[in-house]
């Protein structure tokens, strides 16, 4: 159903395409702004529905605003997305065509990888399999930095996990070519990378680290919620409300 | 940072976005040619606007669904541009997005303008009606300037561009490039070195902001060694509001703004963007 928009939803978005990723107390107060500069009443705890107005008139248009939790603070994020294509071709007017390999490449490694995460060098060595022209060295290194710059990947340590807003807007494509591969958490089933998995070798369930970290909470004993073995993993603690990491 | 650039800064922050009163400007619009407008025109002339009994042959050949989905590929193709700030040949629009459906090109830029409008709250301008190429401008009012919670990333550089459009208005509306760079020069900002905020400055002005169409840099005839002269762009003129200058320059130099009564009268005159109530989509379509 489409839905007539007033300046405040505009504004709102506007902000979000200059953004593209922000962070849900963040979006509660640029709500809450884009009301008061246009003079519309701000419902508290309508967000959402604000929001799903303004989904409403661009989905014609393939991009919506979606939701998603960031898998280092457990955070939930708002993201501006394009759904039109489930490929990563939505990439193409910022990167060349061998550029799109090697982030696929990277995507593929860390789908395969136990904590979700790749490592410089075995990105760096996986341009040795590469059908598009190869990359040099430090071609990669430019890359992966623009990348990280463009808020598709996240850096620690020289090993890079997808960024939230990343998995909010891959989150189809990667179901789609990763199906078997991919981890989804058994307490919110969403896609997880970062996520810690059952023992129990008939099990195998994944948690995110945060959702862990929630489930779990106060717990003496954790127990996995599926096959109730001993849960032998360290629980996080659940990260404070401030955390202001943008993802 | 120095004082005064935070003062821009913060105005610039204010009134970077300024709403459109009229739709055509452009047409009165007397520019010269840029440098960069090269064979764009051959291009062009292979597409011929269609005439309105052509545009409905068209359309009734085609379903609605195919003329709203050729329209918001329009739409995203435009979105995708302006958000590096490069105009949009209507060439261009044509040969990769449009295509066969050409015959009723005039009904999707009308359809793509209103979903600029009322989703977006931007507007498509077309700058150069002799070369046909669009923009994307702020179609969004301030009433009352206030700061955002979320910060937004272009402001640092709208300071150093608001400083610069401020001297050029001042001034009459053009200047020789000297004086820009002696008073960049004072607050701090030196072309010849890399800053802080801004990187290379010289670039920052020459290049970027006249890609932009924030400003024009044009070349003075019979000078030697070669002097060139700025002027305000197409984009400064329809998104930067000349009263907000002038209130700007008074807080600098701690003057009325009426004190400049040329400019104050040019500033207030019709056809400036002022804070008049934005279209009635906007007021009449509160829904909750």
């Amino acid at each position: 159903m489409s839905r007539q928009l007033g300046d405040s939803h505009r504004r709102f978005l506007q902000t979000m395409m200059a953004i593209g990723i922000t962070n849900e107390q963040e979006a509660k107060a640029l709500y809450q702004h884009c009301c008061e500069t246009h003079k519309t009443p701000c419902v508290t705890d309508k967000l959402d529905e604000f929001i799903e107005a303004i989904n409403s008139r661009l989905q014609p248009m393939f991009m919506q605003i979606r939701k998603g939790m960031s898998e280092e603070n457990g955070l939930q994020y708002y993201a501006l997305v394009n759904m039109a294509e489930t490929d990563i071709t939505r990439m193409t007017s910022d990167y060349t065509e061998n550029e799109l390999e090697l982030f696929r490449k990277t995507i593929d490694l860390i789908v395969s990888s136990e904590n979700g995460k790749a490592s410089s060098t075995d990105i760096l060595n996986s341009t040795d399999t590469m059908t598009s022209k190869k990359m040099k060295k430090s071609e990669t290194e430019h890359l992966l930095t623009r990348l990280v710059q463009d808020k598709w990947l996240c850096e620690r340590r020289g090993e890079y996990t997808l960024s939230t807003r990343c998995i909010i807007e891959m989150e189809p494509y990667i179901r789609a070519m990763f199906q078997d591969q991919v981890k989804v958490c058994h307490i919110c089933h969403n896609i997880a990378f970062q996520c810690q998995i059952c023992e129990n070798p008939s099990c195998g369930i994944k948690i995110h680290n945060p959702c862990v970290a929630r489930y779990f909470k106060g717990r003496v004993e954790p127990r996995c919620p599926a096959c109730e073995d001993f849960w032998p993993h360290e629980i996080p603690e659940v990260r404070r409300l401030h955390s202001q990491s943008k993802k | 940072m120095n004082t005064l650039l935070d003062v821009a800064i913060r105005c610039a922050a204010m009134t970077q976005r300024k709403r459109l009163s009229n739709t055509q400007s452009s047409s009165q619009s007397k520019r010269q040619s840029n440098s960069f407008m090269t064979q764009e025109e051959d291009e062009d002339a292979t597409f011929t606007q269609p005439s309105t009994s052509q545009v409905q042959r068209g359309l009734e050949k085609l379903t609605p669904a195919q003329v709203d989905q050729k329209t918001a590929e329009v739409v995203q193709y435009i979105l995708v541009k302006d958000q590096k700030k490069i105009p949009v040949r209507r060439a261009d629009l044509v040969k990769h997005v449009v295509k066969d459906y050409r015959a009723i090109y005039p009904e999707i830029i009308k359809r793509a303008t209103r979903i600029f409008e009322q989703v977006f709250g931007l507007k498509l301008v077309e700058i150069d009606p002799k070369n046909h190429m669009y923009i994307l401008v702020n179609n969004l009012d301030t009433p009352v300037p206030r700061a955002s919670p979320v910060e937004c990333p272009s402001n640092p550089k709208m300071g150093l561009l608001f400083v610069i459009l401020g001297v050029i208005f001042m001034k009459g509306g053009v200047v020789r490039e000297n004086l820009i760079w002696n008073i960049l020069k004072k607050l701090r900002v030196d072309p010849g070195q890399k800053h802080e905020e801004f990187g290379d400055v010289r670039k920052t002005v020459t290049d970027e902001f006249v890609r932009q169409r924030y400003l024009e840099y044009v070349r003075i005839p019979h000078t030697e060694p070669v002097e060139y002269e700025f002027r305000w762009g197409q984009r400064a003129d329809m998104e930067v509001s000349k009263a907000q200058i002038l209130v700007f320059m008074g807080q600098i130099h701690e003057q009325d703004p009426r004190s400049w009564s040329q400019q104050y009268r040019e500033a207030h005159a019709s056809s400036t963007p002022s804070s008049t109530p934005s279209s009635s989509q906007a007021s009449s379509s509160n829904h909750r």
